[in-house]
């Protein structure tokens, strides 16, 4: 057991659990890539990392700053233009793991990354859709990892960019959607997944030393919890020192934007 | 076929207030050089298209050159927000913008629809979404054999694409390689084409299938060495982190950035004295 974690590190480690080793990811910038590098570090070198800007198979030394960094370009295994990567990669249905963040979601992991109020005359402009409408719906799953706060888990959108469960149950699969959608919701205090039947997000494993009284004032909906919820295992060394040595070689190359990882 | 010529010349004769321009590079090969100089000449009425409007769209919509913008991400990527967009749309300053929202695969399908001369682009995409609702210009289409409702968009075709790229030849000829983005696509869209370049080269000396714009698909070329800072090219320079977290605080304001606006690209005579401008600034910054 490491003398300590932070609630970053331990989101970090807990979405580079999920990605298994070999799968075909299709990664957002910013956290989806920290967590989706470090798998790759760590029990996932097979990983094929994909992203929107084109590089195929990507295994970059540092982190990427922006979606369409050289070093991308330079350790992959081939670079595809970006109607290529959209068309024949993504809804050709080769991408296994969609890996995405989010600026707001709801129960049913609908995410908005679009306005904050009326969207004609909206009261924040987010910088809109990018990858995330198809690889929500292309991908064969979706992993989103974002940190937990009422500000980002919301009763209701006031967009939708990226469907999730839409209204609940089966309204995914009747909208014709043809990925099963966000399998987990991995935030700084705990993971959720969509409840089978009812397909809420419900929490299934709490960060160590996190209490339920946190995780209820950080969403903005009444949060339900699995009847098997669990602890989350905490970071091993491993998990950890390779993480941190990743952080810190970004930040090297990168200066002192290296650390917005 | 394309001639050799200034990128003020390229601006003057090619770009026209009340475009339609196309200015693409994805985080690559951003085209800044002749995002500034459509600045200097004080064009107006811009239909701007682009997929990620960076920093180079922030400039162009602050300074006034814009009136619709069409795109499918608008932040500074691995910063935040693009302020000049943004208070041109919440609050309609330097004037109002009207949006046209797509996301990256609608516009990469639109800007393939363009250059293969088609009306409209098809894709399975926005399911589930509000962009159906909320944007006029995001519709359907049913497949005439499976059934399937598949999403249609209007394909782009610009007036005028811009793009940056690595070497041209004498002919004007242009190699591209590295993250690829829609460059190719965009000129193909489009009626007309400026090309800026790195080098000038006596021969390419590209393999057969690298990226290559025909010089005769290509108006014009410009020899612009590092016009794509701050972005970056590759082979040539790195992009410019610095630079892209030191505009979250000079576009933040209207008064800082009409500041900088002055004395960076109006009081500038072109890129290179921009450069230049910009070299000090930066050092000043950091002391």
């Amino acid at each position: 057991m490491p003398d300590g974690f932070t609630s970053d590190e331990i989101m970090t480690v807990s979405a580079a659990r999920m990605l298994r080793n070999g799968a075909i990811c299709f990664v957002g910038i910013g956290l989806p890539s920290t967590a989706a590098n470090l798998a790759r570090l760590l029990h996932a070198p097979d990983a094929v990392l994909i992203y929107e800007s084109g590089p195929i198979g990507a295994k970059p030394a540092v982190l990427p700053l922006s979606i369409g960094d050289g070093s991308l370009a330079d350790t992959a295994d081939t670079v595809v233009s970006t109607p290529e990567i959209f068309r024949y990669w993504l809804q050709g249905g080769r991408v296994d793991v969609g890996f995405l963040g989010a600026a707001q979601l709801d129960r049913f992991a609908n995410i908005n990354t679009t306005v904050i109020g009326d969207y004609r005359r909206p009261k924040v402009r987010l910088p809109g859709a990018g990858g995330a409408p198809e690889i929500n719906t292309s991908a064969k799953e979706v992993l989103v990892i974002v940190k937990q706060s009422r500000r980002s888990f919301v009763e209701k959108l006031d967009f939708i960019t990226s469907a999730g469960f839409l209204s609940g149950g089966d309204s995914r699969e009747r909208a014709g959607i043809p990925g099963k959608g966000p399998v987990a919701i991995i935030t700084d205090l705990c993971i959720l997944r969509p409840d089978p039947k009812t397909r809420e997000l419900t929490v299934t494993s709490i960060h160590p030393e996190i209490s339920r009284d946190q995780i209820v004032a950080s969403t903005g909906w009444e949060v339900r919890f699995s009847q098997d919820c669990v602890t989350t295992e905490p970071p091993t060394e491993k998990e950890l020192t390779t993480l941190r040595d990743l952080l810190a070689r970004t930040a090297k190359a990168h200066g002192a934007a290296g650390i917005a990882a | 076929m394309a001639q050799w010529s200034s990128l003020a010349e390229a601006i003057a004769t090619y770009v026209h207030d009340g475009d339609c321009v196309a200015l693409e590079g994805f985080t690559h090969l951003i085209p800044f050089a002749a995002g500034h100089e459509i600045i200097r000449q004080g064009r107006r009425g811009l239909s701007l298209v682009r997929m990620t409007p960076d920093l180079i769209y922030d400039q162009m919509i602050g300074a006034g050159c814009a009136r619709k913008l069409t795109f499918s991400w608008g932040g500074n990527p691995g910063v935040g927000s693009l302020h000049r967009f943004r208070d041109a749309v919440e609050n309609g300053w330097p004037s109002p913008l009207e949006i046209e929202e797509r996301s990256h695969s609608d516009l990469a399908n639109a800007y393939v629809a363009g250059a293969a001369n088609l009306p409209f682009a098809v894709l399975r995409g926005y399911i589930g979404s509000s962009f159906e609702q909320m944007c006029p210009h995001i519709r359907s289409i049913t497949c005439p054999f499976s059934g399937e409702r598949l999403a249609a968009t209007p394909s782009i075709r610009p007036d005028v694409a811009i793009v940056h790229a690595q070497k041209a030849d004498r002919k004007g000829n242009v190699l591209l390689w590295g993250i690829l983005g829609v460059q190719k696509e965009a000129v193909l869209a489009a009626r007309r084409s400026i090309v800026t370049v790195e080098e000038q080269v006596e021969s390419l000396d590209a393999p057969a299938n690298a990226c290559i714009l025909p010089g005769w698909v290509v108006d014009a070329v410009c020899l612009v060495p590092q016009g794509a800072r701050p972005s970056y090219a590759h082979g040539y320079y790195e992009r410019d982190n610095a630079f892209y977290l030191r505009w979250d605080a000079i576009s933040r304001q209207r008064e800082s950035f009409r500041a900088w606006l002055k004395e960076h690209v109006l009081d500038t005579a072109d890129f290179a004295e921009y450069l230049r401008v910009e070299a000090s600034s930066r050092q000043e910054a950091a002391r």
